[in-house]
């Protein structure tokens, strides 16, 4: 099983573990990622302007490259898979920037209609392996350890573009905590936002933003956190403050729980 | 710029229409950056609809929306307050410049974990 594999700016920097540990225990479960050529950043941040169309670019162009692969478009980062889902749904929905990209890619011989499906790993380990199959492939499974799903917003919402799961009573990383064997700990913070990119603007957001995620989930018993979102992972962890609670890739847990991350 | 003009390039980025909001406030209320901001979510619904713009632009409320989509999602109508607040930063951030983050001011909130994820999206927010 192969999929087209957009890593994004941070993947390849920052946040190499995020990628490591998710290509080997894909390698282990039975499917591959092949990383698209020459993709482009998709600016973290999706672009709400109607009027918005280069911003845009990028992710049409890895749409693109996806379809003419003929395969899914796969995404470890959520703040990757949040642009890239939006800007296809906009492609798909609004004729006007279906005709703006595709009037500005043609130089490219790149036409595009919001043929390609942008999906999550998880998905894949939900959708296509199957929790009973990853369950079954742990060779390390995490017995008694309480771990907190830490989703924030861009894997959720908006949850009737993404469709991912309930963006407001999310089980998936729940479930993805059973089937390595931990206890999920389920708190209210754990899709709210962590102050993203407002260190720019005001320090204290992220802060008091990070404490509370950070305080309401070890109050209501967290060993450690789990998320698949590099920003989050920095926010939380640069503001811990007193905590206690580490913030772990949830690929790095997969492969841990695999077996398979001593070796590498 | 006319006020009446303003108030429509800001409806049509922004694709909202502030005339569905019937005031209830859950927006604001499950914003999580409640606290930073001079203007509330639903305060720039109603402010956008009666024209009261200028104080909108000149407030830093526009760059401390989280983009979180929280308002979004829990507006029981609809309104996508949070695409109405970016509209009004995009008119802002509109401008040749100066904009609101300084590319030389970057370096100074650098540390060795911060992730090329945090810099792009401030600059997509910040600089335009």
């Amino acid at each position: 099983m192969n999929y087209s594999y957009f890593p994004g700016c941070t993947l390849k920097n920052k946040a190499t573990d995020l990628e490591k540990y998710a290509r080997i225990s894909a390698e282990a479960l039975g499917f591959t990622l092949e990383e698209i050529p020459d993709w482009q950043c998709c600016g973290g941040e999706y672009p709400m302007g109607k009027d918005e169309i280069a911003s845009k670019l990028s992710s049409v162009r890895a749409l693109a490259s996806a379809k003419d692969a003929g395969k899914d478009l796969v995404t470890l980062c959520s703040a990757c898979y949040n642009v890239l889902k939006q800007v296809n749904n906009d492609v798909q929905t609004d004729e006007t920037v279906d005709f703006k990209v595709n009037n500005y890619l043609k130089e490219d011989d790149i036409e595009y209609h919001g043929e390609t499906k942008v999906i999550h790993y998880l998905e894949i380990l939900r959708d296509v392996i199957g929790w009973d199959n990853v369950k079954k492939a742990v060779k390390n499974p995490f017995t008694g350890k309480k771990i907190g799903a830490y989703y924030g917003c861009l894997l959720l919402r908006p949850g009737k573009v993404l469709q991912l799961d309930d963006p407001e009573n999310p089980q998936l990383l729940e479930d993805f905590i059973k089937a390595i064997g931990g206890t999920p700990v389920i708190y209210a913070q754990r899709n709210e936002c962590c102050g993203a990119y407002t260190m720019f603007e005001d320090n204290s957001i992220p802060e008091n933003r990070s404490k509370k995620i950070l305080a309401n989930a070890e109050d209501m018993g967290a060993d450690f956190l789990v998320t698949s979102c590099p920003l989050c992972r920095y926010n939380l962890l640069k503001n811990k403050g007193e905590s206690k609670l580490d913030v772990v890739y949830f690929t790095e847990l997969l492969a841990e729980a695999l077996g398979l991350k001593e070796a590498n | 710029m006319e006020n009446k003009y303003l108030k429509e390039i800001i409806l049509q980025k922004s694709g909202v229409n502030p005339k569905k909001c019937m005031v209830c406030g859950k927006c604001s209320g499950t914003c999580p950056n409640y606290d930073s901001m001079e203007y509330h979510p639903h305060q720039f619904v109603q402010m956008v609809e009666n024209g009261d713009i200028e104080p909108l632009l000149n407030s830093k409320s526009i760059y401390a929306c989280l983009s979180c989509f929280a308002c979004l999602e829990r507006c029981p109508r609809q309104v996508e307050p949070t695409k109405l607040i970016d509209a009004v930063r995009q008119v802002v951030e509109g401008t040749r410049g100066p904009h609101h983050l300084d590319p030389n001011q970057v370096p100074s909130h650098l540390d060795d974990d911060m992730p090329q994820q945090a810099i792009v999206s401030a600059f997509r927010k910040y600089k335009k």
